[in-house]
């Protein structure tokens, strides 16, 4: 799976430890939540950093209370058409205070690729084939936003009526 | 009367309705259709017509659909496959059956 | 690209150099997207998401593109524009719809990117007129010039478009958001059958604010619109609806396409829950990052420019003289003509329900009329109602007969708006691959068969609304009449309701009893409306009536016969 960081394919520090399997303990790894539930006492005193992959039903509210313990939180896009992972993306962001990396993983598209910039994703994971052009574009094809978001509190549009502009 | 089937796309890049004439060969009026008696063949068919339309980019939304025959001529069982192949009922003057 | 500004005369918002940016990279997004989708890199799956929020639908024939027009506002350029689109590439003619767009029924994808570079040539695009995002928000036909009106709902309408357009976060709902907005007494946008209702209002110290009512739509299973909160300020209008799609987002279902509006949810949580959930979000959000500053309404507002009216006698000789002359004119103003805020002014609905005709279809040639009579009558510009009419909404009084002249010479002086001819009808299964059963057929031997425009005169206000199938694109639940087509192994059939109402009275129709035939069915219609005259009291209207005598005469004069 290619990284995608700043519209550019990344090489990626991450491993992904499917549910059963040993958990590296000298490298950065992303477990399912689920699992740092189950075992979290596990992952006491773990020095590399340690991440979590949250399924789209999953919503902020339910791992706030953690969000120390994660460098990178990996939200899961089972179809891309499910959205739920932006507002949970924004909530982390804006409700929780939350600094480290958020990764949109599974199903998503270039195309959505700026929506998850503007609610705070830093990256996301591309499928094998991706075409690094589209992914590049989709960072600069729109320059006009009607909305603040985590990316630019003050956009262009609708807002700019307020400086004057 | 026995039951024919026909299998149709809509063509990607302009949306016209379409017919298998012969594998990967589609055609845009149903009387050069191809007509299967024998439903296993038709799904056979259609499954090799799906693979093809969609490896070619050429067409979507592509199924099978019951007729039978009418003086000779293939006729649509469904309302709806009446009017994709003939064009809409109250503007007779356009689609398909307007070149007829 | 050689840019004109609309005319600044019309109460259309005027684009600016920032605007158009915008518009124009869409397109450009678009061209690419659809060089994706050709090539292979976009799968059908992935693209079609795309395209619906370009507007573009596959359909029986060809492709559709619903081209937006902003809460039913239009140049006369736009409108001309759209003409010219409509001759080069479609089949001369569009379709006006129930949300106030316009749609093209044959259109191919391949050319699309163009047609949007030239829609952006006029300020225009096809933006979120699908897809499961916040869709065009429609609002008053009427606004702008209506005599009842208490805010004009153009400015927050064209507010919402702005904020909703490209949302990061609410453009992957689980299913259509559909807003409507009202800003004056009475309800012309039916905003109780939106998935959000506004209703723009004044206090006491003359303040804006808002009344939302969430959860309303119609299709399989309709619901009414709750009132969710009596009084939204002005500067949070905004933070109040993000707060809503925020918790629509996150509890919305997603697992049964039937059960993913926002109105399940309402239903679901219940009004008290999710209204309590939204004010907790709304808590969280209010504040400066979200707050609607004056200065943002009032430069929107400015946009608008808006016309500057005469100083005109209320009343108007000639057009007294001319009602007496000729009865035919007289019977369309009494019917089609409404009265204006400015002295001197009307508002003159332009029906395209001709008797026969396929409800709300105009040609190019039509379209351009319409275009040059509203430069030469109406400021440069043209509204869409949602019932699929036109409206020329600043006409001078005197005026009124040049211009009915005019519009008789083209066929589009039917004097039937609001009355039984004037039907509401989807395309159904003409050109629709949603629907079950024809709905324009049957629109148009209703229309014939009550073609005498003094007999629908005397049979007064009486909506009727035909859908192809229970998606009820053509609101057959609200309507006084509603007729929705059903499939039987093959055969189309119809199943008649009564007591519909769009209003903010709202109210779900009565089914009458067992679906009737296409024939039948104009057979019942007449029934039910002889049964009507029969049992009306002086100036009751059909609902009034069915309140008072029950179902019951209705149905046994309809099954009479079965």
């Amino acid at each position: 799976m290619p990284l995608i960081k700043d519209g550019c394919i990344v090489e990626d520090d991450w491993t992904h430890v499917p549910d059963g399997e040993a958990v590296p303990a000298d490298r950065p790894a992303i477990i399912s939540f689920e699992r740092f539930q189950a075992e979290r006492a596990t992952f006491e005193g773990r020095n590399a950093a340690l991440g979590v992959r949250v399924k789209s039903g999953t919503l902020a509210p339910a791992i706030a209370a953690d969000l120390e313990r994660f460098a990178l939180i990996a939200i899961e896009f089972p179809k891309f058409r499910d959205g739920r992972g932006f507002s949970t993306a924004r909530e982390l962001r804006e409700r929780y205070g939350y600094e480290g990396e958020i990764r949109a993983v599974g199903h998503f598209i270039p195309d959505q690729y700026q929506f998850a910039v503007r609610t705070g994703f830093t990256s996301a994971e591309a499928p094998a084939n991706a075409n690094p052009e589209s992914w590049a574009r989709a960072l600069t094809e729109i320059t006009v936003a009607f909305q603040p978001s985590l990316d630019d509190p003050q956009p262009l549009s609708l807002l700019r009526r307020r400086l004057g502009a | 009367m026995a039951l024919l089937k026909a299998i149709t796309a809509n063509r990607l890049r302009d949306g016209e309705v379409v017919f298998l004439k012969a594998e990967g060969v589609w055609v845009e009026r149903l009387d050069e259709a191809a007509l299967f008696e024998d439903a296993a063949v038709a799904d056979t068919a259609l499954a090799a017509a799906k693979a093809q339309a969609e490896r070619d980019q050429y067409g979507v939304d592509i199924y099978a659909f019951d007729l039978t025959l009418k003086d000779g001529r293939p006729d649509p069982v469904k309302a709806r496959e009446r009017i994709r192949a003939l064009g809409p009922s109250v503007r007779t003057d356009l689609g398909k059956q307007a070149a007829a | 690209m050689n840019h004109i500004a609309p005319g600044r005369n019309a109460g259309v918002y005027n684009y600016d150099e920032i605007d158009r940016r915008f518009v124009s990279e869409r397109v450009e997004q678009f061209r690419a997207q659809v060089a994706r989708r050709l090539s292979g890199e976009l799968t059908e799956e992935e693209f079609k998401p795309l395209r619906l929020m370009n507007g573009l639908y596959l359909q029986l024939h060809a492709y559709m593109l619903r081209i937006a027009v902003p809460y039913g506002v239009l140049t006369s350029r736009q409108m001309r524009k759209l003409a010219e689109i409509g001759r080069k590439y479609d089949k001369g003619y569009g379709h006006f719809t129930t949300r106030q767009n316009l749609q093209f029924n044959w259109i191919k994808l391949e050319e699309t990117p163009e047609i949007l570079n030239e829609l952006a040539e006029v300020d225009m695009h096809a933006l979120q007129t699908s897809g499961n995002c916040v869709r065009n928000v429609t609002t008053d036909q009427f606004v702008g010039a209506a005599k009842d009106e208490v805010v004009d709902g153009r400015v927050y309408a064209e507010i919402l478009r702005q904020w909703t357009t490209l949302h990061p976060e609410f453009t992957y709902l689980p299913r259509k958001f559909k807003i409507a907005i009202m800003g004056s007494e009475k309800d012309r946008a039916a905003i109780r059958i939106h998935d959000v209702g506004v209703f723009a209002k004044r206090n006491d110290k003359g303040e804006i604010g808002f009344a939302f009512y969430a959860g309303g739509g119609l299709g399989r299973s309709p619901f009414i619109g709750k009132l969710i909160r009596e009084w939204v300020p002005e500067e949070d209008f905004v933070a109040y609806l993000e707060a809503i799609l925020r918790v629509y987002n996150q509890y919305g279902r997603r697992d049964n396409i039937y059960k993913a509006r926002i109105k399940i949810l309402v239903h679901e949580l219940g009004q008290e829950k999710f209204t309590a959930e939204v004010e907790e979000e709304f808590a969280r959000l209010r504040g400066p990052k979200y707050r609607l500053a004056p200065e943002i309404v009032a430069e929107i507002r400015r946009r608008f420019g808006g016309p500057s009216f005469e100083d005109l006698p209320p009343v108007s000789a000639a057009l007294e003289q001319a009602k007496a002359a000729n009865e035919a004119f007289a019977r369309w103003v009494a019917v089609n003509v409404t009265e204006h805020k400015a002295p001197g002014y009307a508002v003159a609905t332009v029906s395209l329900k001709p008797a026969g005709g396929i409800p709300g279809d105009a040609t190019s040639e039509q379209m351009e009329l319409v275009a040059a009579l509203a430069d030469q009558y109406s400021f440069g510009e043209i509204r869409v109602s949602h019932a699929q009419n036109l409206v020329l909404a600043h006409v001078k009084q005197d005026d009124l007969f040049a211009l009915w002249t005019a519009l008789e010479g083209a066929g589009l002086g039917t004097a039937n708006v609001g009355l039984i001819g004037d039907i509401i009808a989807c395309p159904g299964l003409d050109y629709c691959a949603l629907a079950n059963a024809r709905s324009i057929p049957l629109a148009q031997a209703i229309s014939e068969r009550f073609a005498d425009p003094a007999r629908q005169q005397l049979i007064g206000e009486l909506g009727i609304k035909i859908s192809g199938c229970i998606n009820a694109c053509g609101h057959h639940h609200v309507g006084a009449i509603g007729i929705l087509g059903v499939d039987k192994k093959g055969v189309e059939f119809y199943q008649i309701t009564i007591g519909g109402d769009p209003t903010l009275t709202t109210a779900i129709g009565d089914i009458l009893g067992p679906a009737v035939t296409e024939h039948e069915a104009v057979d019942a219609i007449e029934a039910i409306v002889e049964v009507y005259l029969a049992n009306r009291h002086d100036g009751e209207s059909f609902l009034a009536t069915l309140k008072r005598v029950g179902h019951g005469p209705f149905k046994e004069r309809v099954y009479a016969a079965h």
